[in-house]
């Protein structure tokens, strides 16, 4: 009896290891990477490049080819936010980028050209190049000259590239950054829409929203205080009619990047989650997933299905960058409501854990520039974009308010009674009940810290949007209420 | 008649241009600072006592040159000397087009602009020499420290299309030399003597003897981002480019 046991029992370690034997085994097999250095090309082919937020057709299931990128460095002035001129450094005249697409195998040969009028030379690392410099030391051009360099793309994944000229951080901050995709062989899965987010810091002499042509300031970029943490080189470039779009039962997939120069980012978009995450744009798949960390000089390729209607707001989540510096932008979803995902507001009135103290905002001390004097149009154009983003979160882009929650401004007896309350809630905050239109709100309302100008123009901005009775707020008003 | 009036008219026109105020050369007298780049272990380098020319060459002045060179002109030059690029602003080979004869030349290869100086018995400055002269501001012979003299420099940067406008319109420095900045970029003799690989960040190598440059490990002053871009603008050139932010002015070790 003993003795049968034994000889099961070696039996079954015989058979325990065999099968352990044949699962390591059969597992070197599958992480054994494809040897894609071998991949021979079929053909030739021009790269389709585009600008943010477009992204080139898929590659599907072609063969590797050999890939011929032409892309053109340009010094341009452009605008980071109203009133708000730049002059970036860009690779195809956009910041990012142009995006590039590739599969795995491709042989791409990189024509870099330097445009003449241009003042500096250039160069670009890939960091889908496996090569010294990421290409970088055989592509140093100078204006009115093309540098020709060419590699293979053996990794699948989404990677970024960046000019490498010396002062290095000085080229990154300027937006001489972009992603080159790196297709794995048949492609990645089909989605419905793709889209190219990608974030900056910008670092400006002005603090932000200084009017005029701002130049770069390295004294806050070695300090790592940027004035503008942005998607896709400014403010405003996925809201005010560039959101991105799609319908409710869509899935969406976006690649996104961060160029830095010095901040990493934390990804995330309000109100959905990430199905899927390639994470730091690389092989391996992260599902459900909030928010995804993405460090200067990565990437993350995130989908996800759409299923209810709405504005979905794409942020850094370090979220003072968000709402103070610009890293915002809008996924706009139409499409049927779906009750069962989300029910829309079912509960009415406010818990105040901590009650109904009025928060304040630190006030930061900075040097006063004389106000110019506005037309209104000029008031409600920087107003806009003041609201774009400072109020709009709450009180929504049409001032329409959030029932139950925040108060409208649209056609708004509150805000049209009193113009000097008004700007007292602006600058002071408020909490407790409020009626508006016939509405009772109990919310808390932050004192918000801008400037004289900065409230009359978003004021007036107010006063003459949505049916408001078109008051005229001068800084000048604002200051008697401080 | 109508020959010798056009000769007469021709005359005129150039007198202005060769012998002008342009190919003004003012004294620099012998001193030592540390550049950015080259000084190794950051002694200070000695500059010896030498000329310079109070502006860049302008339009005019090459084209005077060409006119006694032909070989240097547009469709004449040789690929070796320079690239498809040379003066290609020009409309022909005796015609400078649109351009303002009063702005500086641009276009223009190392070749033909050491060819250039030479052939007015001049050189071409060294780098060290260029870089000595072009850190005083109005009243300082170093006003690199000068906040407000590096914010002019880079304020260049961000202007597009300067090499459009005429020489001595910026400002006049310690030395009374005009344009080492805000105008165009300019050749030196040595322009490559520093060697920025294309990869500036890996440029810290020890076995680079002749080529001490790097982009940060090596510098004297990493704030100085100004002067980064000149030697890296240096770096990306070979002899025979030419392009349009790019001229010259020519030096002389005695007194012409």
């Amino acid at each position: 009896m003993k003795k049968k046991y034994k000889i099961s029992s070696q039996i079954r370690i015989f058979f325990f290891t065999i099968c352990t034997i044949m699962i390591v085994s059969s597992c070197k097999k599958e992480t054994t990477p494809s040897d894609y250095t071998k991949i021979i090309t079929d053909g030739q082919m021009e790269a389709e490049l585009t600008a943010p937020p477009k992204v080139p057709k898929p590659i599907g299931n072609r063969s590797a080819m050999k890939l011929k990128v032409n892309m053109e460095i340009k010094e341009q002035e452009g605008i980071m936010t109203d009133g708000v001129k730049y002059t970036y450094w860009t690779f195809g005249g956009s910041v990012p980028g142009s995006f590039i697409r590739t599969r795995v195998g491709d042989e791409v040969e990189f024509h870099l050209k330097n445009h003449p009028d241009n003042k500096l030379p250039h160069n670009i690392d890939l960091h889908a190049v496996t090569g010294p410099g990421g290409g970088a030391s055989s592509s140093l051009v100078a204006p009115g000259h093309e540098k020709v360099f060419s590699f293979k793309v053996i990794n699948p994944g989404l990677y970024v590239y960046h000019c490498a000229t010396a002062p290095v951080g000085m080229h990154i901050a300027n937006g001489m950054y972009g992603l080159i995709l790196v297709e794995p062989e048949g492609g990645l899965p089909p989605v419905d829409k793709e889209y190219y987010v990608m974030q900056g810091d910008f670092y400006t002499q002005g603090e932000y929203g200084a009017k005029g042509l701002q130049p770069f300031d390295m004294n806050k970029a070695v300090k790592e205080t940027p004035d503008y943490v942005v998607f896709n080189g400014k403010v405003g470039s996925l809201t005010n009619g560039n959101e991105l779009t799609a319908k409710v039962g869509e899935t969406v997939r976006l690649f996104v990047g961060n160029g830095g120069p010095n901040l990493v980012s934390s990804f995330h978009v309000i109100g959905e989650i990430f199905d899927n995450v390639h994470v730091e744009g690389g092989a391996l798949i992260n599902k459900n997933v909030q928010t995804t960390l993405i460090p200067a000089g990565g990437s993350a390729i995130v989908d996800f299905k759409v299923e209810t209607p709405g504005n979905f707001i794409i942020v850094d989540h370090s979220i003072f960058r968000a709402f103070n510096k610009g890293a915002l932008g809008i996924l706009k979803v139409e499409g049927n409501e779906n009750k069962k995902i989300y029910s829309g507001t079912i509960q009415e009135g406010i818990y105040l854990p901590e009650g109904g103290t009025i928060q304040n905002m630190p006030v930061v001390k900075t040097a006063k520039t004389a106000i110019p004097k506005r037309t209104i149009a000029e008031k409600i154009k920087i107003g806009k974009e003041i609201f774009g983003t400072t109020c709009f979160a709450c009180h929504q882009s049409e001032g329409q308010g959030i029932p139950h929650a925040f108060p409208p401004l649209a056609k708004s007896d509150y805000l049209n009674a009193d113009s000097k309350r008004a700007i007292k809630t602006i600058l002071h905050g408020l909490s407790g009940e409020v009626t508006v239109n016939g509405e009772k709100f109990n919310s808390i309302m932050p004192a918000q810290n801008l400037s004289d100008d900065e409230i009359a123009n978003v004021m007036t901005y107010i006063y003459n949007s949505w049916g408001n009775n078109k008051t005229e707020v001068t800084p000048e008003m604002v200051k008697s209420q401080r | 008649m109508r020959k010798s009036i056009l000769i007469i008219i021709l005359f005129l026109a150039q007198i202005p241009s060769i012998n002008g105020q342009e190919s003004r050369m003012v004294p620099i007298k012998e001193g030592t600072f540390v550049p950015l780049y080259g000084a190794t272990a950051k002694k200070p380098v000695n500059v010896r006592s030498f000329y310079i020319d109070v502006y860049p060459i302008t339009n005019s002045e090459y084209l005077s040159f060409i006119k006694k060179n032909p070989s240097f002109s547009k469709s004449k030059i040789k690929g070796i000397f320079a690239d498809k690029s040379y003066l290609s602003y020009w409309k022909s080979d005796f015609d400078f087009g649109n351009a303002n004869p009063k702005s500086p030349v641009a276009n223009v290869s190392w070749f033909a602009a050491k060819k250039y100086c030479e052939c007015q018995g001049k050189r071409l400055p060294t780098m060290d020499e260029w870089e000595y002269v072009a850190m005083a501001d109005e009243k300082k012979i170093d006003a690199r420290t000068k906040a407000e003299f590096n914010k002019y420099i880079l304020s260049w940067y961000e202007k597009s299309k300067t090499y459009e406008n005429p020489i001595g319109k910026t400002f006049q420095n310690y030395w009374g030399v005009y344009d080492m900045h805000g105008l165009v970029w300019e050749w030196t003799a040595d322009f490559n003597s520093i060697f920025l690989s294309g990869e500036s960040r890996k440029d810290k190598s020890q076995d680079k003897n002749l080529f001490c440059g790097a982009a940060s490990v090596n510098a004297t002053d990493l704030m100085d981002y100004a002067a980064f871009m000149r030697y890296a603008f240096r770096g990306s050139l070979k002899a025979q480019y030419s392009t349009r932010n790019l001229g010259f002015r020519c030096a002389s070790t005695t007194k012409l």
